[in-house]
């Protein structure tokens, strides 16, 4: 068996752009279900709209395909009616943090036996560039053409303080780690959460300064700092460099969830 | 053996689902809504069922949806305000053809309105009000017994039809007290199930796909995007999307007589009320005031698909005359298919129709 048999061969190709970060978390998502020997029977992914909300399509499980930022809503009906299903969610920055803000940090605070994939661009790719809720202060984007005058959210933050009992975040550079915390999510009962930066080389790369593929990955990489290195900076009063991405395994806990089989 | 109650239209609402097998209930408190949400509470989780309480009517619609998916008997309870955050996924499930029930007691609108006061201003929202064609089935109860009634038959009619229904109940009836008789057993139909094999979106004759329930190994992939039979996105090709969209609207209009649910009260009068919901009861006054007056009457139940057949049950009549507690959306409906003058009698402000404006209505086009 091989993760690759998780794939719905007949839907494939897919429509993400050559150079495209989303697939690589497809591949460490279901290398990572792979592992946990779920039935395929058993498992349904949910998304919501975007780019990244086209994998579950790909898919050779149950989906549901449904609407803008609603994924965890949907997700939620599903584990609850029926607790023997194993539920993953894919969504974007957009889906997850602007339109579906409301449904992310309810489901942390539920703490419901949920795994939340978030791919983040940090840019609205489907619709062709727009600012989303994690576009970097001073990115360009079709909306922000000045650049973006907003701060970003912090994903992880937001699902730590909501209440997930784990959060992890890498980039798609960091496939084996990011394979490893989609599996600690899936065997974590409570909600999981696992950002995944990707690189978007044609809605935000293009616009900011990449102009091959490899150097946004190469940016994506350079700018991780491991959490554990970041608490050691703090711990020892060294200033942390700006605009890093705190990767790692961000949090891990045990608070009474919602939806797990007793 | 069957036995009597004195419940409120809310409770009835509740027990009727219960008694259906409906087992999720995802909601959000509302006046004039909210105690089939408390019901729904105390009694589920005793039943074997789930009751959630969700962060808004967004994800109460869709974790009913959801639920549906993995075979439960599904429903939501909410008005005005909150019918209108579902809009979005009511489409959602007219296009992947899910079956809910969404139960909406109307209460006076524009925007948070009246509260706590009846109105029918839903009708037309109920129809039309998520954005592309499609149709629904919606029931409109006059009584407490049909809260019950309607609501049991409301999930039989979602999962045969695949289809959204709607039980348009209002403030008046929703929170009315009366008797109430509970029957010992009410009939249950079950979904039909794909046949292992055929493709998810391929309909039957009866133009309604069998359904592939999630955990059953169908590994069936549903989307809002216009599909094909396998299930998959198809969103540019022009004729599938037509047949698609005609395949939704045909499976509940074609089958109008089948779903339609009236009385037709002295047929052969010349002045004919038509009324549903609340207004039902006004109309019942006027008539049993004056039992001599031959005043017609069609009573409707199933407001959507609209049984435009049975108006012409009265041959003889002159007028018709359409209370209704909205400025008269299923009069214009009503004239649409009818020669015959229709008057629309509006009534806005929350309160009943009282059987003296009625009889003054009457006298009018007498």
């Amino acid at each position: 068996m091989s993760f690759e048999d998780w794939y719905r061969q007949d839907r494939l190709p897919h429509i993400y752009c050559a150079g495209c970060g989303n697939g690589t978390v497809v591949n460490c998502t279901l290398a990572a279900v792979e592992q946990v020997a779920w039935k395929k029977e058993d498992t349904v992914f949910v998304s919501g709209i975007g780019c990244s909300s086209r994998a579950p399509g790909y898919i050779v499980t149950d989906s549901l395909h449904t609407t803008h930022g609603r994924a965890i809503a949907f997700a939620t009906g599903v584990k609850m009616a029926n607790p023997d299903l194993h539920v993953v969610v894919i969504t974007g920055d957009g889906d997850l943090a602007a339109i579906g803000g409301n449904h992310f940090i309810h489901a942390c605070r539920r703490n419901i036996d949920l795994t939340v994939v978030c791919m983040n661009n940090q840019i609205y790719g489907m619709t062709g560039g727009q600012g989303s809720p994690t576009t970097p202060l001073g990115c360009l984007s079709t909306t922000t053409p000045y650049g973006c005058a907003e701060s970003p959210f912090d994903l992880c933050d937001l699902a730590i303080a909501a209440g997930a009992n784990y959060v992890s975040r890498w980039t798609s550079y960091h496939v084996k780690e990011l394979e490893k915390a989609v599996l600690a999510g899936l065997q974590t009962p409570g909600f999981s959460f696992i950002e995944a930066l990707v690189q978007c080389p044609t809605a935000f790369g293009r616009r900011n300064k990449f102009k091959v593929v490899a150097d946004q990955v190469e940016y994506l990489r350079a700018h991780s700092m491991l959490k554990a290195k970041h608490d050691r900076l703090l711990e020892q009063g060294e200033p942390v460099p700006k605009d890093m991405f705190i990767v790692g395994e961000l949090m891990r806990r045990n608070r009474p969830a919602l939806g797990v089989k007793p | 053996m069957t036995r009597t109650e004195f419940w409120q239209g809310n409770t009835a609402c509740a027990e009727g689902a219960l008694a259906a097998g409906c087992r999720f209930f995802g909601g959000y408190p509302i006046t004039p809504s909210t105690e089939i949400a408390e019901h729904m509470a105390v009694k589920l989780p005793k039943k074997g069922g789930v009751f959630i309480q969700m962060e808004d009517e967004i994800a109460s619609m869709a974790s009913i949806i959801g639920a549906s998916w993995t075979g439960a008997r599904a429903m939501t309870a909410t008005s005005g305000p909150g019918f209108s955050l579902m809009m979005e996924n009511i489409g959602y499930a007219a296009m992947t053809e899910t079956p809910c029930v969404v139960v909406n007691i109307q209460r006076g609108g524009p925007s948070t309105g009246q509260p706590t006061m009846g109105a029918q201003g839903d009708m037309m929202q109920c129809r039309f009000g998520s954005h592309g064609d499609y149709s629904v089935i919606a029931l409109c109860p006059a009584s407490v017994q049909e809260m019950y009634e309607l609501t049991a038959r409301a999930f039989n009619l979602a999962d045969k039809y695949r289809v959204p229904v709607f039980l348009m109940a209002d403030e008046v009836v929703g929170h009315m007290r009366e008797k109430i008789i509970i029957p010992d057993s009410v009939e249950q139909v079950p979904r039909k199930a794909l046949v292992k094999g055929t493709l998810p979106f391929k309909a039957d004759s009866d133009g309604i796909p069998g359904f592939p329930q999630f955990g059953k190994g169908y590994g069936v992939h549903v989307t809002g995007l216009t599909h094909d039979e396998r299930g998959y996105p198809c969103a540019t090709n022009p004729k599938l999307h037509e047949m698609l969209v005609m395949r939704l609207v045909d499976k509940i209009e074609s089958a109008r007589h089948e779903i339609a649910d009236f009385d037709i009260i002295n047929p052969d009068a010349e002045l004919v009320f038509i009324a549903y919901g609340a207004p039902v009861r006004t109309v019942q006054q006027v008539m049993h005031d004056h039992p001599h007056d031959n005043i017609g009457f069609l009573r409707i139940r199933t407001v959507w698909p609209f049984p435009e057949f049975a108006l012409g049950e009265f041959k003889n009549a002159r007028h018709f005359l359409v209370p209704e507690m909205n400025l008269g959306q299923i009069a214009r409906e009503i004239e649409r298919h009818m020669k015959v003058p229709v008057t629309s009698l509006p009534k806005l402000g929350g309160e009943l129709h009282t059987p003296a404006e009625l009889l003054a209505a009457l006298e009018a086009y007498r």
